[in-house]
């Protein structure tokens, strides 16, 4: 068996607002280098929540986070802030760009935050991330006048402009059109291929197919 | 292109709300260029009011301050004295008083021998009363050394006509205010008459008129020689009622004044005493000046409080996507800290020039007629420290008005908002 790039052990999470509620029961798992991993279920059960610990942006529960062999739990807003920077690349549901900069610039931003490439080498990285997910064209537009379609995948590219170990997504194709649901499965399709870990949150079959592994969510715990 | 990458978020934030950004910016302007022009205005003030004061004050004044002292009376002499009655005297007068100081030469000369005493300039001065056809002027004659008077006060640059060495030259001379040349209608070579309160009269040629530019010297006052006055007066050559000093610093002043009194038994002012007045006035307008552009920075602080702040409710979720691509708190900060100093510094830099451009403006302003004083335009002072006091506070309050945005926007969960 591949190294482990992502271990989670007795996850527990809770909502004290407006009533407590126990989301996440005693969720382990553990994800290995080069992976494709689906996480499915029906709408409530946890997913986006289990999702949101594991990539370290909720600090708020109970049990241990271990990340490219790193324990994550318990450490500080500011290291977790670099260690996402470094390590983790998330597609969100809805396609959150910085609607001020260029389909450019919102990719080239975590790199510049990293600081390992220059300017110039952190440009033409990004240039290369988005003709990969066949953006280039629309690379000096405003984010704010692309299409719904067009801004996912420029998404996608900021995800990956760090080479990061795992990349994680939210039903990233949960607002789009059948075409560019298409579209997005092919990048990960070929995401896949190149040998990268990837986390996903879906309710599409036909792409769950093509994982290496599906995890059926219920009532906040992982049933297979 | 090169800026660290926080500063280009700072960048493309001002930027993408240019209206926002100005206004905040013409707040600190206006706050900044109030407060410049406000206290060059000020200060102006003070300093020619302080120079009108100084120009017309020695900076120790020692005279005879008759105090007669009524604890005892010639009451005594008469009734006698006796437990068994009381003697009661209302509104006791002196039998006689004398104004001048004793041994005056003595003093003069002595006072010559302190290194710190730049000038001694004796005086009696006397009440005289100028005939105007049927009408009198009082008017305050000063009868001075003349070459004294003009190193300590430098009457030399202050004459309209003729020259203060000329009271030397003439017999009987007299200096004359402007005003109250113009008043008797009376010009350089004329004749005036004077009588004293004991009604000795007196003839006086006109040898030169002087203006300082403030009514009571140009308008109620006279300089004859000292020699004249003691004649005219029926008093010797040793009679001198005050001895006035220049110092070398006059910030010695009070300190001197005391000891020359302890050391030769009369009073003896210092000038920030004689002129506390016009130091409260001073101490007012600062006063003034400093809440007035304390409050207008204050509003400003206010302003941009308020814009970052509703800055920050819509950039929520820009704030979650940053922390999310693993910008930490401290970048957030920094981020929205920038924005606010940004926006303090060329505000305040802006104010600086416009508090520059108004005081400026204001000092070509012509003062209006007045009866009193004498000045052409209002007064400015164009000091530099007033610019570097105004882009501190410009940039003090402006970075504590952004300072608890920057931190509530450090503090956004990001989950909350991406959840959505
Ligand atoms: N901030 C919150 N406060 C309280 N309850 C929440 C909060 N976020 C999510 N929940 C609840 O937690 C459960 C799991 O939500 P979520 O992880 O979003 O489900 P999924 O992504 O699987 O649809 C839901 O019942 C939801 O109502
Ligand atoms: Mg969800």
């Amino acid at each position: 068996m591949a190294q482990a790039v992502l271990t989670a052990e007795k996850l527990n999470k809770y909502f004290y607002d407006p009533a407590m509620i126990h989301v996440l029961h005693d969720v382990s798992l553990s994800v290995c280098e080069g992976e494709f991993v689906c996480i499915m279920g029906k709408s409530g059960c946890g997913k986006s929540t289990l999702l949101y610990l594991l990539s370290t942006l909720d600090t708020a529960y109970e049990g241990a986070l271990y990340i490219n062999g790193i324990r994550v739990t318990g450490l500080d807003e500011n290291d977790l802030a670099h260690f996402r920077n470094k390590h983790i690349g998330f597609v969100f549901q809805f396609h959150f760009l910085l609607p001020e900069f260029t389909a450019l610039e919102n990719v080239m931003l975590p790199a510049l935050k990293l600081g390992k490439l220059n300017p110039k080498e952190a440009e033409e990285y990004a240039i290369e991330k988005l003709r990969q997910m066949d953006m280039h064209e629309h690379a000096r537009k405003l984010s704010g006048k692309l299409s719904g379609g067009q801004q996912q995948r420029v998404a996608i590219a900021r995800a990956l402009i760090n080479d990061p170990k795992i990349i994680m997504a939210d039903e990233p194709t949960g607002n789009l059109d059948s075409t560019n649901t298409a579209i997005i499965f092919n990048i990960f399709d070929q995401l896949v291929k190149e040998g990268n870990t990837i986390i996903t949150v879906t309710h599409d079959h036909d792409f769950a197919a093509k994982s290496n592994r599906i995890l059926e969510m219920a009532d906040g715990q992982i049933k297979s | 292109m090169m800026l660290p990458v926080n500063f280009k978020i700072v960048r493309a934030h001002l930027l993408s709300r240019k209206r926002q950004t100005i206004i905040a910016m013409l707040g600190v302007t206006f706050g900044i260029g109030m407060f410049i022009l406000m206290m060059s205005f000020m200060k102006g003030m003070n300093d020619f009011f302080e120079n009108i004061m100084l120009s017309v004050t020695p900076d120790i004044r020692i005279y005879n301050d008759y105090k007669t002292d009524y604890s005892f009376s010639v009451a005594q002499q008469y009734f006698g004295e006796s437990p068994q009655s009381w003697i009661v005297i209302r509104h006791p007068r002196p039998k006689q008083i004398t104004l001048n100081l004793k041994n005056a030469p003595g003093i003069i000369s002595d006072l010559h021998k302190f290194n710190e005493i730049q000038v001694v300039s004796p005086l009696v001065s006397a009440q005289l009363l100028f005939n105007y056809g049927p009408v009198q002027l009082g008017i305050v004659v000063d009868g001075v050394d003349i070459r004294e008077e003009d190193r300590l006060f430098g009457l030399s640059d202050k004459m309209n006509g003729g020259r203060p060495e000329n009271l030397l030259t003439t017999n009987n001379g007299i200096l004359l205010g402007y005003k109250l040349a113009n008043k008797l209608n009376v010009n350089i070579g004329d004749m005036v008459t004077a009588i004293t309160p004991s009604g000795v009269q007196s003839r006086f040629r006109v040898v030169g008129t002087y203006k300082f530019g403030i009514s009571i010297m140009d308008e109620y006052k006279a300089y004859i020689s000292l020699a004249s006055m003691q004649q005219l007066l029926g008093k010797n050559r040793d009679y001198i009622t005050d001895i006035r000093l220049k110092l070398k610093d006059m910030k010695n002043a009070a300190a001197l004044a005391s000891s020359l009194a302890r050391k030769y038994r009369y009073k003896a002012e210092d000038w920030e005493t004689v002129n506390a007045s016009v130091k409260a006035g001073n101490l007012i307008r600062d006063t003034f000046t400093y809440v007035l552009s304390f409050t207008l920075l204050l509003i400003a602080g206010f302003g941009i409080y308020n814009i970052m702040n509703m800055v920050i409710m819509g950039k929520m979720k820009d704030i979650a996507i940053l922390k999310a691509e693993g910008f930490a708190k401290k970048d957030i900060v920094q981020i929205f800290l920038s924005q606010s100093l940004c926006i303090g510094l060329v505000g305040a830099v802006a104010g600086l020039l416009l508090g520059f451009l108004l005081s400026y403006a204001l000092s070509l302003v012509s003062w209006p007629e007045d009866e009193w004083i004498v000045i052409k335009h209002f007064p400015v002072n164009f000091n530099s420290l007033y610019y570097v006091v105004g882009l501190i506070f410009g940039l003090l309050t402006t970075a504590l008005a952004g300072l608890l945005p920057a931190l509530k926007a450090s503090r956004v969960d990001p989950v909350a908002i991406l959840r959505g």
